[in-house]
């Protein structure tokens, strides 16, 4: 294939080519140019004396020109697709595998129909421009939309988890044939597709840093040694991370844990999330979208909130956060650029009266992205950490762009939630037989219960703080396999309790509530303290 | 234990010798909630009725009143509420108390040390404060106000006002005359200054409850459990609508009738969580200070009352605090409840205030099992014996009280279930807790 060398400057005029539109070159730029007045920028060595100056300038400011340059670079190798052949075409870069664009391409066709003809059932249209007075009203009530109660009792969410987890289970590679013999080698699960997934061996050097011997946040700073130990230890170089404001520092940092106060601060670090006065006029423009016009989405987003985060326990009072972070991430087109790297593509809607013209095609919703049952769930946690609305989206957003959104679209990538379902069945087949074989006898596939947790990233599932623990693992690894570990864990865990239920409805009710749960040791046990 | 001269020896009594742990004790209960499963559940609990002989008895202050004075207990029975705790939770008697403690303090220990004790604000007795109430209401013009019956719960009959006429219109006979006066009683009331800017969580207002045992007020010996719960207001918080009862009031009972109240949801943050977010948004250092102001509330407001209070070593009681965090992450007292409601509002609810009530029972310890040298049983920490009690045990450094980590834990993981599987030995004849 291609020899490292090429590959780097792939990547690097992919980089440049991404940053070159940014607030960032800009702000450059403009130091450039007024440094050029300067007496030691000479114009024979106008370049090095240009980068000296840029390098050493703005430290005054909590962060150099130069971090800021490369947590910028580094925010943009975190979303990176792996490398790729040059000539491959742009669909090849959202995802290689025909089948599965395929599959992707039909989901995406029933969704899109289905939101269609809630439309026409409901003589709703799927935008509308709203009169003035009803700008007005809803500016006023903008700090607590929750109190509104309109009539949703029409709307569906236009899909919810369990819908996903049977298109999922009908994929099939066409190449592959497995029609042998079921056999101890076959895999017992749901997932029928031959994707590469590690096992525990792979998964202890992915994950060494949560290894036995060393200190980790969620379990170290629970028991009841001193707490001087191993929390202040860590808490104190967290603040020297913060200090030094390196995004790649801070990523290292965080998969021993993030300690409750400096938390917020670090995601947004290590997400590269700022709260610039461009970033808070952004959202500010969102939110005049919202007020101008009402999207049938919005109703969606409305049911959801109502549905699930308005009733739990922890997370009611944050309820009109939700709606002003949701009801603007539907109207944020930066969301577009995502898709890049997504297998999925953005649905379509035709202006009214020229459908299948391609001139009037717009996307819909404008960031491409249709809440289903659970959505708001992605946002409920973050509400513990941020409590201004632009610096709680902006937070959102990049977590979705990275992370969330792999979870309810069809690919074969390692973090996407194909290979997350595969790679816990497949750890929960090679180190439970048992419990795997008797679950199935008994019609109760580990999947079923499984998916749900893993689609919601555990979220409304685990206790907040553990959640949290959870989350920065996820940050600190770039990656979802995390996900899958700690549901085959959960498992092994209750595998005493799984192996003496005889229905379905016992093994879920074995598994229904995992807010005493305490993450890290289950982890800790499963990868590291499991007899190979 | 009864009126009657023949003492009526229930079944399974057994007299206590020296030195043996009791194995059977006699309970009597008339509250039909928590607190009744918890006493039947309890391994070598038997329940009484009637009249019959009790060695324990969980009982509502309006017997207390009564019959205290008249019955007769023996040394090793126990009641759950001292003879005159009114001085501690009506408000009036409260603020009364905690005012004259306050000067104490000033004259003997100077302005600094009087200060710790400015945790509740300005309130006034009424009818009979009244005038000084004028004054100090006319110095804050345009303040909000809030008045609240004395001897009422559950949030009856409270209501917010700004102006004094609103008062005024309510107690429309202010100046009758005095024969008047002599044929009804007005009810008592207090003015209490309304604090404007509360904490809000995702716009909303809330209170803290949170539950200290006292087992002796000469020597005062007090517990900190360290769970509890924030109790939420249904609605966003704002000052425009003093009439919105719901807004401003976070009582559970209160809440459960506003009309968007939904019981399968809840209105409460557990206490670890509140704390967590706490510490999330403002630093530990900041929650560390916080949780320490709100021990004081504790135990000043218990100081207070110490030498009015009749001591009785049959008698305990466990107290419910209500507290209110303002924007500065100041707490402030709102009262103290006698008898806290042990009505479960959810399962969660249901399980905290089990693990309430067993380890309030742990720490009378009817049983014998304890050395009383405890520090901590159960989720209950000991916050106050006649002094502070450390977390430490050994003395590092013994330059100065301020050096000393308190003992208390509101908050924190509650982990019980190995504290007292390491702290009580097991019951003769009876399988291990």
């Amino acid at each position: 294939m291609m020899d490292e060398g090429t590959e780097l400057s792939v990547t690097i005029a992919q980089i440049v080519q991404k940053l070159k539109g940014s607030n960032l070159h800009s702000q450059l730029e403009r130091q450039a140019k007024e440094c050029l007045q300067r007496p030691e920028i000479q114009l024979e060595d106008l370049k090095e004396d240009v980068k000296e100056f840029l390098k050493k300038s703005g430290k005054k400011h909590l962060k150099c020109w130069e971090t800021k340059l490369q947590n910028a670079v580094y925010r943009e190798l975190n979303v990176l697709p792996p490398p790729s052949h040059p000539e491959a075409p742009a669909e090849h870069i959202k995802e290689p595998l025909a089948y599965m664009r395929k599959a992707q391409g039909s989901w995406e066709k029933r969704i899109l129909k289905s939101l269609n003809s809630m439309c026409t059932e409901l003589s709703i249209p799927l935008a509308r421009k709203r009169p003035g007075n009803e700008q007005k009203e809803l500016l006023s009530k903008w700090n607590e939309m929750g109190t509104d109660e309109p009539d949703l009792s029409h709307f569906r969410p236009v899909y919810a988890p369990k819908d996903f987890l049977e298109v999922l289970i009908n994929l099939r590679n066409p190449n592959y044939d497995s029609s042998d013999q079921p056999s101890s080698k076959s895999h017992w699960g749901l997932i029928q597709v031959p994707l590469k997934v590690k096992d525990i061996p792979e998964l202890r050097e992915s994950f060494a840093e949560l290894g036995l011997n060393s200190g980790q946040l969620g379990i170290d700073d629970t028991t009841q040694v001193p707490a001087d130990m191993f929390e202040s230890e860590h808490a104190g170089i967290g603040r020297k991370v913060l200090i030094e404001q390196d995004s790649a520092a801070a990523e290292q940092y965080i998969r021993q844990g993030c300690p409750n106060e400096l938390r917020a601060e670090l995601w947004a670090l290590i997400l590269n999330a700022t709260n610039e006065p461009e970033d808070i006029l952004y959202y500010e423009q969102l939110k005049s979208g919202v007020l101008h016009h009402d999207l049938l989405v919005d109703n969606l987003i409305y049911k959801d909130v109502k549905l699930t985060a308005s009733n739990d326990d922890y997370y009611f009072v944050f309820e009109d956060y939700l709606y002003q972070v949701l009801l603007c991430f539907s109207r944020d087109t930066v969301v577009l650029e995502h898709f890049n790297y997504n297998s999925a593509t953005p649905p379509k809607s035709y202006i009214q009266g020229k459908l299948g013209l391609e001139d009037y095609a717009v996307v819909y919703p404008p960031n491409g992205v249709i809440p289903f049952h659970g959505f708001s769930m992605y946002v409920a946690p973050l509400c513990f950490l941020y409590n201004e609305p632009s610096k709680l989206y902006t937070v959102f957003r990049e977590m979705y762009v990275r992370y969330f959104f792999r979870l309810h679209s069809i690919s074969s990538f390692s973090s996407g939630i194909v290979s997350l379902c595969l790679q816990f069945e497949s750890l929960l087949q090679t180190h439970l037989p048992q419990l795997f074989y008797h679950l199935r006898e008994i019609g109760a596939q580990p999947l079923r219960i499984a998916f749900k947790w893993m689609v919601r990233a555990f979220s409304g599932y685990l206790a907040t703080d553990q959640l949290l623990l959870l989350w920065d693992r996820v940050l600190g690894y770039n990656s979802l396999e995390i996900l899958a570990v700690l549901a085959a864990a959960v498992f092994a865990f209750r595998a005493q309790n799984l192996m003496e239920v005889t229905s379905l409805a016992a093994a879920e009710a074995v598994l229904a509530d995992l807010s005493t749960l305490k993450v890290m040791p289950l982890l800790q046990i499963f990868l590291f303290a499991t007899i190979m | 234990m009864s009126k009657k001269t023949m003492v009526h020896k229930g079944p399974g009594y057994q007299k206590k010798r020296e030195g043996e742990p009791r194995s059977c004790i006699r309970f009597k209960c008339t509250l039909i909630n928590t607190i009744q499963d918890v006493l039947r559940q309890r391994a070598g609990w038997v329940e009484v009725k009637d009249d019959s002989e009790w060695d324990f008895y969980w009982c509502d202050v309006g017997w207390l009143r009564e019959n205290f004075d008249h019955i007769y207990m023996e040394e090793h029975v126990r009641i759950c509420h001292f003879r005159n705790h009114y001085e501690l939770t009506r408000k009036n008697l409260m603020v009364k108390n905690l005012k004259r403690y306050r000067k104490l303090l000033e004259r003997e220990a100077g302005r600094q040390e009087a200060a710790k004790c400015d945790f509740f604000p300005r309130t006034f007795e009424l009818p009979c404060e009244y005038h000084l109430f004028v004054e100090e209401f006319k110095r804050s013009p345009g303040s909000t106000w809030i008045m609240k019956p004395v001897a009422r719960s559950q949030g009856k009959g409270i209501f917010l006002f700004r102006k004094l006429k609103d008062i005024m219109d309510w107690k429309k006979d202010g100046n009758r005359s005095e024969d008047q006066k002599d044929e009804t009683q007005v009810e008592s009331y207090v003015a209490q200054r309304y604090i404007e800017n509360p904490y809000l969580i995702g716009g909303r207002k809330f209170d803290l409850r949170v539950y200290v045992l006292v087992t002796s007020y000469v020597p005062l010996k007090a517990w900190l459990y360290r769970d509890g719960f924030a109790r939420f207001s249904l609605t966003r918080f704002s000052l425009s609508c003093i009439d919105d009862h719901y807004v401003h009031l976070t009582n559970v009972a209160i809440q459960k009738t506003a009309p968007d109240y939904d019981p399968e949801k809840g209105c409460k943050w557990q206490m670890q969580q509140l704390r967590r977010y706490l510490s999330a948004r403002h630093g530990a250092e900041r929650v560390e200070a916080l949780f320490r102001n709100i021990d004081g509330i504790f135990i000043r407001s218990l100081q207070s009352v110490q030498k009015v209070i009749i001591n009785d070593k049959h008698c305990f009681e466990l107290y419910g605090y209500d507290i209110l965090l303002d924007q500065a992450l100041k707490p402030w007292l709102i009262e103290v409840n006698a008898s806290p409601s042990l009505t479960a509002s959810s399962q969660e609810d249901y399980e905290l205030k089990c693990r309430l009530l067993e380890d309030t029972l742990h720490v009378v310890d009817m049983e014998g099992r304890l050395t009383g040298k405890e520090k901590q049983i159960g989720g209950f920490d000991l916050m106050w014996n006649d002094g502070p009690v450390s977390k430490d045990d050994v003395n590092l450094d013994a330059l100065g009280s301020s050096t000393l980590t308190a003992n208390t834990h509101l908050g924190y993981v509650n982990d019980r279930k190995t504290q007292l599987r390491q702290l009580l030995k097991p019951l003769p004849g009876q399988k291990k807790v």
